[in-house]
């Protein structure tokens, strides 16, 4: 891994940790952007952190671009040493695969799709080399996943699966953007999936559809009530595969205030995690069970 | 206190000056994409510069008050008339209870912005009243304007007088356009050859030019340095891992049609960007119509950060002159 620092225009600095994706990354990159959110810098007006880089919003009046450059060069020691540990949440997210909705989408925009003669998980899975959907739904399914960056566009969710490089699904995104997406399509990009938290232009490729709410300007929604967002970087997702029938009922119960997700406490840490993933996997999702 | 839509216009969308502090989430700042017209504009009518007013682009909407109010029109030029009367631009003037303001065709620039002494009253969220029609956040029921919406407007300000802006004030509009851009962010990326075309070539303002981002065509498409590809970001070349946009930034996906980001960004993706625009001339593009012809133009830090003290002087001095 090696730090690279750009500045943006004459308001923000760049700090990418590495052009490829990885948890150390990550971790590097939250503990960098933490470290300049505890550093209090006069000026400072803004910390996006991302997957693999983050970034800083600064007044140029207030602090200059160099010794804001400089203050964020020391706080990568900082970093370094800081512990790639969180206590954080596992969430089972449902998840609808194959529903008619994204269908309907994935057949609307067929002609901007790498490969129009089938649909997006037909494609997903063949290029990854599943013998059906049926296993490639599995594999997104089975193992979890993290949420390594929140943003696009309100409160929109990347997720990165917790197995080894070698079992990571990755699929493009589509050749041309789509401009419709229906709220809450469970997508997939790179190797990120993600959740559309609100209806609009996308270029992932579609899987299926949650019925959970993830995004409520009006905070309506029983448990979007302290904040309209309901993801955070850290957050662990564990997909759970539903029927229409469940999609139903759950979409009923959080039109009614009574749907309540599946949320446990856990601690990840990342060195137990690359010493024994199957392990460290089987101990989060476990954690569910006495939800 | 409240006007009545009569007619929309194309996209009329209550604005202020943003809500920074929620980028982190996807939520952009939002806000007037010309600052300094909506900032001059509340000015005339006496309020904060922080008032929410209106955005209009393109066309102007009609609008019935039910209470007599202060009224200025800043940004574009488009003539104003209050019950067919024509008014001037960059002037407050009275607009009585039971009249009706109006717009004629587009003459120059691309948005205006409507300031109403007492500013526009609707639920702040977020701690600003401004639009942002995809999150369905802030303005009127977090969408554009529709007719029929009864907007709420605050109390005036005891300091409501008729005032006119001495229009040498205002920056001029540099013809050709240009816009200045600090390279940066990906800017590695494309070959040193392909770095100078994009300065040399003449892009114009495509179609697709909203609040989020403004396309450009017309130039060449862009060479990548050969690499292979990060993991995680994607096949295409100009694909890399999703990370955040600065606002002003310029992606090119596929390499073929630069996106300058602007007020209501994306926070993030997965497209190489180049740089991004100064600070200086954002408030520029918010005025630029599709077609126009642009070029982009390098510049370093320094000339970026004087260009920002020459824009903040600007507006100090519009600020004494109508204080």
């Amino acid at each position: 891994m090696k730090t690279r620092y750009s500045y943006g225009g004459d308001e923000h600095i760049f700090v990418e940790m590495d052009e490829d994706m990885s948890l150390d990354a990550f971790f590097k990159s939250l503990a960098m952007s933490n470290a300049a959110r505890e550093a209090n810098i006069d000026g400072v007006r803004e910390i996006c952190p991302a997957n693999a880089s983050f970034q800083v919003r600064y007044d140029p009046e207030v602090i200059a671009p160099e010794d804001m450059m400089a203050k964020l060069k020391e706080l990568e020691k900082i970093a370094i040493n800081a512990e790639k540990r969180l206590e954080t949440r596992i969430v089972e997210v449902p998840v609808y695969y194959q529903d008619p909705w994204t269908y309907d989408c994935v057949m609307r925009f067929r002609e901007r799709h790498q490969d129009p003669s089938g649909t997006d998980l037909d494609y997903a899975a063949r290029i990854n080399g599943y013998d059906s959907v049926e296993a490639f739904i599995e594999a997104h399914h089975s193992a979890p996943w993290f949420v390594s960056m929140v943003g696009f566009v309100s409160g929109l969710p990347f997720l990165y699966q917790l197995v080894e490089r070698s079992k990571q699904i990755e699929v493009p995104k589509y050749l041309r953007p789509r401009t419709d997406t229906p709220k809450q399509t469970v997508g997939y990009g790179g190797c990120f999936s993600c959740v559309y938290s609100v209806r609009g232009a996308g270029g992932y490729q579609m899987f299926g559809i949650t019925p959970m709410t993830i995004f409520d300007a009006d905070q309506k929604v029983s448990y979007l009530k302290d904040f309209m967002v309901f993801f955070k970087p850290g957050d662990i997702v564990k997909w759970k595969p539903i029927d229409r029938t469940e999609y139903d009922r759950i979409v009923k119960a959080v039109d009614d205030g009574t749907y309540q997700p599946r949320i446990a406490e856990v601690t990840f840490d990342l060195e137990d995690f690359n010493g024994d993933m199957e392990g460290t996997n089987a101990k989060l999702m476990e954690a569910l069970n006495d939800v | 206190m409240t006007f009545e839509v009569i007619k929309p216009g194309l996209l009329t969308t209550i604005q202020d000056l943003g809500r920074p502090g929620y980028f982190h989430l996807g939520i952009p700042e939002g806000g007037a994409m010309d600052r300094a017209a909506m900032r001059i504009a509340n000015m005339l009518v006496g309020n904060p510069e922080d008032a929410a007013g209106l955005e209009a682009v393109f066309m102007g909407p009609e609008l019935k008050f039910n209470h007599d109010a202060l009224v200025a029109i800043g940004g574009a030029e488009m003539p104003v008339f209050v019950d067919g009367e024509e008014r001037k631009g960059w002037t407050s003037f009275p607009v009585k209870t039971g009249q009706t303001l109006k717009f004629g065709y587009l003459k120059t620039g691309a948005r205006i912005y409507i300031a109403i002494n007492g500013g526009i009253d609707t639920p702040p969220a977020l701690g600003s009243r401004s639009t942002y029609p995809i999150g369905a956040l802030g303005g009127f029921e977090g969408r554009a304007l529709a007719a029929g919406d009864t907007v709420p407007v605050g109390k005036a300000t005891a300091s409501a007088k008729e005032r006119t802006l001495d229009q040498s004030l205002l920056a001029e509009l540099p013809k050709p356009v240009e816009l200045r851009v600090l390279p940066g962010l990906y800017w590695h990326r494309l070959t040193e050859a392909s770095q100078k075309q994009f300065f040399a070539d003449e892009w114009k303002v495509a179609p697709e030019a909203d609040r989020m981002g403004y396309r450009f065509r017309g130039g060449n498409p862009v060479k990548f340095v050969e690499r292979e590809q990060p993991f995680g970001a994607g096949s295409d070349p100009s694909n890399i891992v999703d990370g955040c946009y600065s606002y002003g930034s310029i992606q090119i996906p596929g390499g073929t049609e630069p996106i300058v980001l602007h007020r209501d960004a994306v926070s993030g993706g997965g497209y190489f960007t180049i740089g991004a625009i100064i600070s200086a001339d954002m408030d520029l593009i918010g005025q630029l119509q599709p077609n126009t012809p642009v070029k982009f133009r390098q510049v370093d830090m320094a000339s970026a950060l004087d260009a920002r003290h020459v824009r903040t002087a600007q507006l100090d001095k519009i600020r004494s002159a109508l204080s």
